[in-house]
């Protein structure tokens, strides 16, 4: 048959396969992504998970309930403040502490300006997936702002271990309150540039809009949950529907996206660092004084016989915690409810029709933080 | 015709050329770290020599220094050549370029047609290199690469033949002896197609999808490291120096200029230029596959093709220049509005509605037993 040029039989083409991950430059962590690709469009993915699993959950039930909050700090490595706090609400929970309310203000300070702090990191990198090199630099200067208040508040930039049981570690520094109102405006105006910067550029719109899409059916299906559930229409926040701490107190919105693509996915998230900024402004004026710690916790926490499940709204969505404790000083077990381990399920079905530099641009919109997916 | 005079003299200007190219080379790793680090709000380097000015010899000498890796399974041959076959190519397009009236090593008539032709052999290269790497993400690249170039040669092809049409003259030296006013100010068009084509490619952002790094990782250079590295590196700044030179000389007047030694003119033009494409990739994010050859197909071929249909009917009807920049102009506002139209404005400006809390929670009333305290949630703030 060689060398007869006038056959129109098909060429054989060969699906080829690519491993992305664990060690691809914008796989966000040891995340694994095999894809088949027909030229420039994907047939296939999927996703293998598992490099970073620490066994967070079994080390748990091996420690003393004010070790395991560590443990939680390592879980979403930039959420960790929201970790904690899930944590520490499951057992004030099934304890029947009622927590100071300085100590509650404080919280939900911290928790949003971990949300912040989360989402420009995600900004940056989300920059750098869609091939844009300066959003990292900008979304990385307001949040080593906000690192450096963290290092103030609990001595850590990273794992802060600064929620306790009842309450907190410490007190916030004397000078918290003035250094807050440098921060605010700062942030605030940092906001706003990062915002100029990217969310209506040409070539961003193009890369981004109608690439990805999720129905609201098929997020709420898969379980997503947080800016993902969100930007495909469902107005759904754990601080709204089953507000938690103080966050009944505080008004504020919650932003829906209507396409669920990933610029929806991106832009939710650049206006939640609005609103978190309006909540800690609020927190700010209605911070009142008094102790930090809940009478009546000791050191070694015992809780009573049983089984408590919490969620919050984690900066990627409902993070839950079920424990069970068999009253001992130990948890019997704990199971966590990772919001990044749900949305990814979702991937696949964003994946349709995309192209290869399209995986990238996805993966980055539903920011997975590796740590709590594998736990 | 002495030995002297036909072997030596060459070869010496070919020498000098080298040095210039690679201190422009090592000037211009400088101005981008040192721009792009002011477009982030960095300092940039700062530590090796004042204002870190020898931090492109550091990298160099650390380039050179480091191990050759050659992947298991690479095609060994095709693999250590590459690099030149993509540097001799881009190096070979200077050999005409002239930097002032008579500071040019061969002054071929056919200068323009010489330059177009020989800076395409590049890609050879970049597929070698794709190729044997024996690499997914360098073969995905270097199809890229050849796909990128090749819907992109045209608009630099028919972009310089119509500037050939308005001068008269394949001549590098004669273009620019014979724009009357720049033709940058005669044919705005041309300038913009031959320097989005040139950012294709040169592989620069927007356009530098064959080594995307967040896609392919690097694409055909994946595998290399060291020198080779560098040399494709080199390369690589030496075709970018060669795009804003090229576009200085056919639309900006080349080396001409008041009060400065012409030379002097020249760069400052082909500086000007580039510093315009590290500005773009400060800035604008990366597109697609699809995208950048629809954009290549679509718009710039057929635009480079008008580009040449006015530039003819300005010349048959011996029109004065400006009516040739008036349709330009024309041109470019027409077509960059329908492309904004089609592609930013397409379903309307994307938004995000805002739904205040308050009224979710009227709408679905929070349980007794979530609220955590005896405040209302309506009516309390501060």
């Amino acid at each position: 048959m060689s060398g007869d040029l006038t056959t129109t039989r098909p060429l054989d083409t060969l699906e080829l396969m690519i491993n992305m991950g664990p060690q691809h430059p914008s796989t966000h962590g040891v995340f694994r992504m095999v894809v088949w690709v027909d030229g420039e469009r994907i047939v296939n993915m999927e996703p293998y998970i598992g490099y970073l699993h620490r066994g967070s959950e079994k080390l748990s039930e091996g420690e003393l309930y004010n070790q395991v909050i560590t443990l939680f700090d390592r879980l979403d490595y930039v959420s960790n403040f929201n970790n904690e706090l899930t944590f520490c609400m499951a057992i004030e929970k099934l304890m029947g502490v009622q927590v100071p309310e300085r100590a509650q203000y404080i919280r939900v300070i911290m928790c949003e300006l971990n949300r912040i702090a989360s989402h420009l990191l995600f900004y940056g990198t989300f920059g750098l997936d869609v091939g844009a090199m300066t959003p990292i630099m900008y979304g990385f200067r307001d949040r080593e702002r906000i690192q450096s208040i963290f290092e103030a508040v609990s001595g850590a930039r990273l794992m802060h271990n600064y929620f306790r049981v009842g309450g907190l570690r410490q007190d916030v520094p004397s000078d918290f309150r003035e250094r807050m109102e440098r921060l605010l405006p700062q942030l605030e105006q940092g906001v706003e540039e990062c915002d100029q910067l990217l969310s209506y550029n040409e070539v961003f719109l193009a890369r981004t809009r109608s690439i990805g899409v999720l129905t609201k059916e098929e997020a709420i299906a898969y379980g997503a949950s947080g800016p993902v559930l969100r930007a495909s229409g469902v107005p759904e926040d754990v601080r709204v529907s089953e507000p938690y701490s103080v966050y009944d107190r505080f008004d504020f919105n919650v932003p829906v996206g209507k396409k669920g693509d990933c610029w929806d996915r991106y832009y939710v998230r650049v206006e939640e660092m609005r609103e978190s900024l309006k909540i800690i402004r609020q927190v700010l004026a209605q911070l009142p004084d008094g102790p930090i710690m809940a009478a009546g916790v000791r050191r070694i926490i015992r809780p009573p016989r049983g089984e408590v499940y919490v969620r919050t709204e984690n900066p990627r969505g409902d993070f839950g915690v079920f424990l069970v404790s068999d009253g001992t000083d130990k948890p019997y077990r704990v199971k966590i409810r990772p919001p990044s381990f749900l949305n990814l399920q979702a991937m696949q079905a964003m994946m349709r029709n995309a192209y290869v530099a399209d995986v990238v641009v996805i993966l980055g919109s539903v920011d997975i933080v590796l740590g709590e997916v594998d736990r | 015709m002495s030995l002297a005079a036909t072997v030596l003299v060459p070869l010496l200007g070919l020498l000098a050329l080298f040095t210039f190219l690679s201190a422009v080379v090592l000037s211009l790793v400088w101005i981008e770290r040192k721009f792009l680090g002011r477009i982030q709000m960095r300092l940039g380097p700062m530590r090796v020599g004042p204002f870190g000015l020898l931090q492109p010899v550091a990298d160099a000498v650390k380039l050179v220094t480091k191990e050759d890796v050659m992947p298991f399974g690479a095609n060994r041959a095709l693999f250590w050549v590459a690099p030149l076959a993509m540097f001799i190519p881009a190096f070979m397009v200077w050999v005409t370029i002239p930097f002032a009236r008579d500071w040019v090593i061969r002054n071929l008539e056919l200068g323009l047609f010489y330059v177009v032709a020989v800076s395409v052999l590049s890609i050879v290269g970049l597929v070698m290199a794709g190729w044997s790497s024996a690499n997914k993400y360098a073969v995905l690249g270097a199809l890229r690469a050849a796909a990128g170039l090749i819907s992109y040669e045209i608009p630099v092809v028919m972009v310089a033949l119509a500037v050939a049409m308005l001068a008269g003259s394949l001549n590098l030296v004669e273009i620019v002896e014979r724009q009357a006013p720049i033709y940058a100010v005669v044919a705005p068009l041309g300038a913009l197609l031959l320097l989005f084509s040139g950012l294709a490619e040169t592989g620069r952002t927007p356009f530098d999808i064959y080594h995307a790094e967040s896609e392919v990782a690097g694409g055909p250079y994946i595998e290399y490291s060291g020198a080779h590295w560098a040399v494709f590196y080199l390369a690589e700044y030496v075709s970018t120096f060669a795009l804003g030179v090229l576009i200085s000389l056919l639309f900006l007047g080349g080396w001409r200029g008041p009060w400065l030694p012409p030379v002097l003119w020249l760069l400052i033009k082909a500086y000007a230029v580039i510093l315009v494409i590290f500005w773009m990739r400060g800035t604008f994010p990366r597109l697609r596959i699809d995208q950048l050859m629809s954009l290549g197909w679509k718009v710039l071929v057929p635009l480079s093709f008008a580009n040449i249909l006015i530039a003819g009917v300005q010349l048959y009807y011996r029109w004065p220049w400006w009516a040739l920049t008036l349709m330009s102009v024309a041109l470019i506002v027409a077509v960059s509005f329908e492309v904004y139209r089609r592609v930013v404005l397409a379903g309307g400006k994307p938004e995000v509605e805002l739904v205040p809390a308050r009224e979710l929670r009227r709408k679905v009333p929070v349980r007794e037993e979530f609220k955590t305290t005896k405040v209302s949630s309506e009516g309390q703030q501060g």
